[in-house]
């Protein structure tokens, strides 16, 4: 494969990547607010064109043109590399999600994934730990009492849950001997999902999902009841923006990571009936979606459902039910494959 | 000693353990939102779709006339004088001759005028009325960008000419049927 064939199908890739993205997380606040409306027996906005599709475009709109005031007193620099920081992981994560099987173009393999590094779970756990920096930094610099609580808050939530996360990761991990994520979506072949293997690490995952995203019923660092708006109480206009969408972002991402390891990705029942390769490619990649919005629904149905946890509650629940939980898990998958290969 | 035959006793036992692993009681919450998506919407889409309003709704006041076009009111300050709100305030002027049509009485109200910002809508200027001149309407006071704009003249008040003039008492049997079905 010559290299500007490489170099411009990846440079394709990547601007489809995060334009999807973009745009998902754009539809995804006009979703949210739709879905709210909803299960509340409301009909949500829909002035804003038929069903209110212009509803984002418009939000956006309005925030760049919001005026944009940077405290006096806040640190101007990291006041405004918060905000780029919390957008710049949201947008990472997602290039070791393999969003389909192969594409035959032209003669040459075409991998649906931006980068197959073999350490692919990995980077995406230290691009999300990246991410509590944006929070910190951003409420930090804000010099306010309420900004730092709320980054405190988030700081301190997201380590203790990224424990547990990792630590029901490696329970699958250890069944599929591989930290690369196509590898863990490839051994997912057909139905043979991990979650009905781990079903007890991807409950723990999903929980900590949430909390890593800081969304109900873990969304203490913004509670708008206690913390006035939480780390980005002093942002304005497109920089708030940006650490709303980061939000959207990540969920999005985290939906995509959860679906590729635990449901297994862009695998089907009965795709081995397919011969065409690139039709199993196309129809690999609208599962998969299929599966991305099934749980950035259920993120949302659980928004507008549960009430939002009091913090020692959170702590508690993390450090005392969530880690033992998952290190019983651990210890079950390992002697289930010691039984497995006596 | 027991007072009521509907007490409930309140005990306060520790969770069992399926309560306090909170999953059954998130998995019954999610069930009941999720019903409430395909749920008949409450919403009303406003502009187009107006809320049906009760018959006997007591909105903005028209000052009516009477079979022949003139205005009713009299000004005899009674409407005023029973408003719980002190919303009406008026000025009474004397019929000159040839303004017959205008005026049923032989004194009218030059000036009359209702502030809709301290009006409550109670409806005791209509019962006070010994004239029939005064009535609430269905209509809600439109939003105004000053409080001056609130205080309702005669401009808004009297009832248009240029509407078939609606017999008084039809009016009042309207209301007294409507009333009577709401009920
Ligand atoms: S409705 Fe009641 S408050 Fe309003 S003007 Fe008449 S008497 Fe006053
Ligand atoms: S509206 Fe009726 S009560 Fe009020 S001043 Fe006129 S006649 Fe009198």
């Amino acid at each position: 494969m010559s290299t500007i064939f490489f170099l411009g199908y990846k440079t394709i890739l990547v601007t489809m990547v995060w334009g999807i993205s973009l745009l998902i997380a754009m539809y995804a606040t006009l979703m949210e607010r739709k879905l709210a409306g909803f299960l509340q027996d409301r009909l949500g906005p829909d002035r804003a064109g038929p069903f209110g599709i212009f509803q984002p475009l418009m939000d956006g709109g309005k925030l760049f043109f919001k005026e944009e005031i940077i405290p006096n007193d806040s640190n101007k620099f990291l006041f405004i590399l918060g905000p780029s920081l919390a957008m710049f992981t949201a947008c990472m994560t997602s290039a070791v999600i393999p969003w389909g099987p192969d594409l035959n173009l032209f003669g040459h393999t075409i991998p649906l994934q931006i980068a197959d590094i073999n350490i692919g779970v990995l980077f995406v756990f230290g691009v999300v730990s990246l991410g509590v920096y944006g929070v910190m930094i951003g409420g930090w610099a804000s010099n306010n009492k309420y900004s730092l609580l709320g980054a405190v808050r988030a700081s301190s939530q997201m380590i203790s849950y990224e424990l547990a996360m990792g630590l029901s990761l490696i329970a699958v991990l250890m069944m599929s001997q591989s930290l690369s994520v196509k590898e863990i979506v490839q051994q997912q072949h057909g139905i043979n999902w991990n979650v009905f293997y781990q079903p007890l690490g991807f409950l723990i995952f999903i929980i900590c999902a949430f909390a890593e995203t800081n969304r109900a019923p873990f969304d203490l660092p913004e509670c708008e009841a206690e913390l006035v708006g939480g780390y980005h109480t002093e942002y304005s206009s497109m920089k708030l923006g940006f650490y709303l969408f980061a939000e959207y972002i990540n969920m999005f991402v985290s939906s995509a990571f959860m679906a590729a390891v635990f449901f297994g990705g862009y695998n089907f029942p009965f795709m081995d009936k397919i011969a065409n390769g690139n039709l199993l490619a196309i129809l690999g990649v609208a599962v998969f979606f299929a599966k991305i919005f099934f749980f950035i629904f259920v993120f949302m149905w659980v928004r507008w459902t549960l009430p939002r946890f009091r913090y020692d509650q959170l702590m508690k629940l993390g450090w005392q039910i969530l880690i033992p939980l998952s290190v019983i898990n651990i210890l079950l998958t390992g002697g289930a494959i010691m039984l497995k290969n006596l | 000693m027991q007072i009521t035959s509907r007490a409930k006793r309140v005990d306060k036992k520790p969770f069992t353990f399926l309560e306090r692993a909170y999953l059954p009681a998130i998995f019954g919450g999610m069930v009941i939102t999720i019903k409430h998506l395909f749920k008949k919407k409450v919403t009303i889409r406003y502009p187009e779709v107006q809320r049906e309003f009760s018959p006997v709704y007591r909105g903005v006041h028209m000052l009516k006339r009477d079979e022949n076009g003139a205005e009713r009111c009299t000004a005899c300050g009674l409407c005023a004088l029973s408003c719980p709100a002190e919303a009406i305030t008026m000025t009474a002027d004397e019929r000159k001759p040839g303004e017959e049509n205008l005026y049923r009485e032989e004194k009218y109200a030059s000036v009359y005028e209702i502030n809709m910002l301290r009006c409550i809508f109670c409806g005791l200027c209509e019962e006070a009325c010994p004239k029939e001149a005064i009535f609430l309407t269905d209509s809600i006071p439109t939003a105004n960008f000053t409080r001056d704009d609130f205080t309702y003249g005669k401009d808004r008040l009297v009832e248009p000419l240029v509407r078939p003039v609606k017999h008084i008492n039809a009016f009042e049997e309207e209301r007294r049927t409507a009333w009577n079905k709401a009920r």
